[in-house]
């Protein structure tokens, strides 16, 4: 019995909800609207849980770090005392963020550092293409120089230095690269579409993890 | 001007610098602001999660509306809970069975639709032309160039046949169509990241007018400053609190390897 529910049960639920779903999409009635709207509702809730499962295995991490004194522990506390401030300051706003204390942390702290963390990819990544971008053959010729052509099509200065950079870009955008975009995401496509099979039929078991 | 934004405008040019800090090298005030953002970052999601998900989708539909239903989806994302405990995880099964399941069911016949037929519905339909359009036309050449990209793309994924003679051909001209969404989405990528550097350089630049009390100076001039006496202090002795990742930072930087 066990067995069957470890291991038969999820996949008979699996296959369940996979079929419900597929065949929802052919069937336009009010019902079936309102159940996917209802089963849409449930994978948030879960997925909400599924959000504390992460934190909480997080904040075991830097527990164990803090717990056992390991070189930069102090960092770990960091990781704490900011997370329970931003906790205790956002149910203190009632989760409201205009005019609140728990807007002024997400303003004031939470962008200026999300922003600048994803500017400095900008230097990374420039240095990284320096490196990488070395037309060593053809294909990599043509990559640098639609990379070019893009960052150049992109600024007033770019346009300003090189006239046809912007008309360039821009069919380069919308042409060459819907065409390349396009046979990805067929591709990506009919992979994914493959891979739902498997696992509503129960080919692919790897998301349930586990021995058994 | 109000102290709420006076003093966050020298938090925010604090942490912006701090983590501009990294430039540099690995340092203390970029592991602090990098933590920093880690917890506050957790806690915005929790706060976030509780408001959204737990109160707004789950405790005021079932006690107010009376939607019982969901409490299954309470139900199940307990049993996702049960990952905690190893004797009973096998539960949270239960749980990712429905979430892949409908998942994957709801995503075949959509993908097909909007990912398939209407991609490939858009890339004849240009190649016919409207009524009274010439056949000849830039329009007509550009849908002509992008059947092209796309069977030569897919002809490159498809490996059930031997790249060889016109196929092989026809792989060579997919890789270049590849080559150019490649670059075209770096450098797009490029250009974003810098209009997010120049936000940042904004922000910093009008916190470093005396309206704000030149916070960006002072604090640049500050951190400046401990970077100074943080490698006067790391080059007399390591110190018991060295974060391990210094070590390899340093032989990071130093390019080439020695």
């Amino acid at each position: 019995m066990i067995l069957f529910l470890r291991r038969t049960f999820p996949l008979i639920l699996t296959f369940l909800f996979g079929v419900a779903g597929a065949l929802q999409y052919y069937i336009p009635h009010p019902v079936s609207e309102a159940a996917l709207t209802e089963v849409s509702v449930w994978l948030r809730i879960i997925l909400g849980f599924a959000m504390i499962l992460g934190i909480a295995s997080l904040c075991h991490v830097h527990y164990a770090k803090i717990r056992t004194r390991v070189a930069g522990w102090g960092y770990s506390l960091v990781v704490y005392l900011s997370m329970m401030i931003t906790v205790v300051v956002g149910v203190w706003s009632r989760g409201q963020e205009e005019g609140t204390g728990f807007g002024w942390i997400y303003t004031y702290a939470l962008l200026a550092l999300q922003g600048t963390m994803f500017a400095m990819l900008g230097f990374f990544v420039a240095s990284a293409a320096f490196r990488a971008f070395r037309a060593r053959s053809k294909e990599a010729a043509v990559l640098l120089v639609a990379a070019i052509l893009m960052m150049f099509g992109r600024v007033p200065l770019g346009e300003y230095l090189i006239p046809m950079a912007g008309p360039v870009a821009g069919w380069l955008l919308s042409v060459v690269n819907t065409a390349a975009r396009r046979g990805i995401l067929i591709g990506i496509s009919l992979g994914g579409i493959a891979m739902s099979v498997k696992i509503i039929f129960g080919i692919e078991r790897s998301y349930l993890g586990g021995r058994d | 001007m109000a102290a709420s934004v006076l003093i966050g405008a020298w938090v925010a040019a604090g942490l912006t610098l701090c983590m501009f800090s990294f430039l540099y090298k690995d340092n203390p005030f970029f592991r602090f602001g990098e933590h920093l953002y880690v917890g506050i970052s957790m806690g915005y999601t929790i706060v976030r999660i509780y408001y959204d998900v737990m109160v707004k989708s789950l405790y005021t539909p079932v006690i107010q509306e009376g939607n019982m239903w969901l409490l299954v989806a309470a139900f199940l994302g307990l049993l996702v809970l049960t990952r905690f405990i190893p004797k009973v995880s096998w539960l949270s099964r239960i749980s990712f069975a429905v979430i892949v399941g409908f998942g994957s069911g709801v995503a075949i016949p959509r993908i097909i639709s909007s990912n398939i037929l209407q991609q490939v519905q858009g890339t004849l339909k240009p190649i016919l032309g409207n009524a009274g359009q010439s056949l000849f036309g830039m329009a007509q050449f550009n849908a002509l160039l992008i059947l092209i990209g796309v069977v030569t793309v897919l002809i490159y994924f498809f490996f059930s046949i031997e790249h060889k003679g016109p196929i092989q051909v026809a792989a060579r001209i997919g890789i270049y169509f590849l080559m150019i969404n490649f670059g075209a989405g770096f450098g797009y990528t490029v250009m974003a990241r810098m209009s997010l550097l120049i936000g940042r350089f904004d922000d910093l630049i009008l916190f470093g007018s005396r309206d704000y009390g030149y916070a960006s100076v002072v604090l640049l001039g500050m951190i400046a400053f401990g970077l100074f006496m943080w490698e006067r202090r790391s080059s007399v002795s390591p110190g018991p609190d060295q974060d391990p990742r210094n070590a390899d930072s340093n032989a990071r930087n130093e390019y080439p390897p020695q």
